[in-house]
């Protein structure tokens, strides 16, 4: 036999690889370099307002008090958008994947999708013009009867547009992500997890709170804290819908003195800001992207710490 | 606890695909009864309508009868659930819950039948129905663990445990040793045979040699052809089948000269 070996040795890189190794690489450290690059840029143009004596900031008595009451609007608004679309949005999720009949299920998932689609602005509008006075009886009602409740202390919005309102317009707004990712991660359960449930004689709720909830239950984490991370950066909508009178702390969530949300704040006042106001406002922003950042961050952890604990 | 079940002129439909005809098979208490057969020929579909597992995929439905104990399960009015909780299965792969330990895999079927259980009583079935599937050595100390952490064998015999654990008169197992390495295997074998003792088994399996070791008695399925349904060739005593069977299909399956 003289056929002749090829040889084995010798690393002759294919360029094909280099350059997907590259574009890849290349592709990562650019997210990492505008996420730097964002963060400095605000570091930056807040710095005046950072260092400025606190009877020139908005307001006159200080940056922290200035910031302080639109971050606790932005917080309490996007938690309970959260709070209100979560379990909305699981059993919207659990009844596409595992209850409705196929032909429902498409069309149902699609109708969601669709909710996706519509642009804030015309959350907006609709929050604003038709959502907003309609809940005004209810506010009232809530007034009257369960006052008691400081959330419903009252006296109750005339127009409807508080931050209730703005909540519920935001939990409509995250409510088709949340669970369009709720969907696909439980429509990935296992077969054999739910066998094992349905073989021990598990009803289909059964089934799901043994093989279906367990299984999603990091993906559900995930699609949360991005609905969360929409709702705190929101900005069109709740500009539109919430009447932001005061910078008051209140957690009176139906009446006339609302505090704005950071995004709010700043779409309202940037396009006549000059000077110490406008590094006031980016001060402002840098608080709503360090916020986001510490939410995904905690939501990445949280994730992983339930993955470990599983396997 | 271990029932017979008889079964008469069975057909299995996936919608209007015949996928199994005319199936009588009687399978006596306290044995180990096997089906052996080429894939694709029905004898897993054959082994989940005992106990209406095959009623998960849309359309699934059948005619005849399949008595347990004197109870059509195909009745009017009989809650596929409940016949699921008295005739328990073993998958082909092992499947305990993910998120769950040891001791909460155990009693998971228990949990669903709405017991409210003392501390002491649910340690009491843990352990036994560890002990019943030849496991509680292994994990007496890590009954907190999760049960994913185990090897495939364990695995395998925690699910087994799990599906005693509710006591069920029947015990259907689909290939349970097929993704086990061959010690593993010997030990699913061994439990077997402890287990028939109690309960009745009904196995399918691709391994001939199983089938002949563990098994009182064989059916042999087969099918024609491609959209045929499968049909029940032959079944008798185990030693009759790989011996001397009547039908020469059976010989030449397991003789090895199939196809």
């Amino acid at each position: 036999m003289t056929t002749t070996t090829p040889a084995l040795t010798g690393s002759r890189r294919r360029p094909g690889d280099k350059v997907f190794s590259g574009s890849a690489a290349a592709s990562a450290v650019l997210i990492l370099v505008i996420l730097a690059g964002v963060g400095l840029f605000l570091l930056a143009e807040a710095y005046p307002a950072l260092v400025a004596p606190a009877d020139e900031i908005e307001g006159g008595e200080g940056l922290v008090v200035y910031l302080w009451p639109i971050l606790f609007g932005t917080i309490i608004t996007a938690v309970i958008a959260m709070l209100l679309a979560v379990p909305v949005a699981v059993g919207i999720a659990l009844f596409i994947s595992h209850y409705a009949p196929r032909r429902l299920s498409q069309a149902l998932g699609y109708v969601v999708d669709l909710l996706a689609a519509i642009p804030s602005i015309v959350y907006g509008f609709w929050g604003f013009q038709v959502f907003a006075l309609a809940l005004v009886p209810l506010y009232q009602w809530l007034a009257e009867n369960v006052g008691w409740i400081p959330l419903f202390a009252g006296p109750a919005s005339s127009t409807g547009r508080t931050i209730l309102t703005a909540s519920l317009v935001l939990a409509v707004m995250i409510l088709p992500i949340i669970s369009a990712l709720s969907r696909e991660v439980f429509l990935q359960t296992p077969r054999l997890h739910e066998e094992a449930a349905l073989a021990l004689g598990a009803t289909r709720w059964e089934m799901i709170k043994y093989a279906v909830i367990p299984y999603g239950r990091s993906g559900v984490i995930s699609a949360s804290m991005l609905g969360l991370g929409r709702a705190l950066g929101e900005t069109m909508a709740v500009t539109l819908v919430l009447s932001a009178s005061t910078s008051a702390i209140t957690f009176n969530l139906i009446g006339t003195a609302n505090p704005p949300t950071i995004a709010a704040e700043i779409a309202l006042n940037f396009p006549e800001a000059t000077g110490l106001r406008l590094s006031t406002l980016i001060a402002a922003g840098l608080v709503l992207f360090v916020l986001t950042f510490a939410v995904n961050f905690a939501a990445r952890a949280l994730v992983t710490r339930q993955k470990g604990g599983s396997t | 606890m271990s029932r017979q079940i008889d079964v008469s002129d069975l057909d299995i439909y996936y919608g209007s695909f015949l996928a199994v005809e005319k199936v009588t098979m009687e399978i006596k208490p306290r044995s180990i009864t096997a089906l052996i057969g080429p894939s694709g020929c029905g004898k897993s579909t054959f082994l989940r309508s005992l106990n209406r597992m095959h009623e998960v995929i849309p359309g699934a439905r059948v005619e005849g009868k399949v008595v347990l104990d004197g109870q059509d399960l195909y009745g009017p009015g009989v809650d596929p659930v409940a016949v699921r909780r008295s005739v328990g299965m073993v998958f082909q792969n092992p499947n305990p819950f993910p998120t769950m330990s040891i001791y909460d895999n155990v009693l998971a079927g228990m949990r669903l039948n709405n017991k409210r259980l003392k501390r002491s009583e649910a340690d009491a079935v843990v352990e036994h129905s560890l002990r019943g599937a030849n496991l509680w050595k292994e994990v007496q100390d890590r009954l907190d663990r999760p049960g994913a952490g185990l090897s495939g064998g364990q695995q395998q015999r925690l699910c087994i445990a799990r599906a005693i654990a509710v006591q069920p008169q029947v015990l259907l197992m689909d290939e349970p040793c097929s993704a086990l390495d061959p010690i593993s295997t010997l030990a699913i074998e061994d439990l077997m045979g402890e287990l028939k003792k109690e309960y009745t088994i009904v196995i399918v399996t691709h391994n001939m040699q199983q089938a002949s070791r563990v098994s009182d008695r064989t059916g042999f399925f087969n099918i024609e052809g491609t959209g045929k349904p499968g049909k029940l060739v032959e079944m008798d005593a185990t030693d009759t089948i790989f011996s001397n069977p009547s039908v020469k299909a059976t010989e030449d399956y397991v003789s090895g000269r199939f196809g």
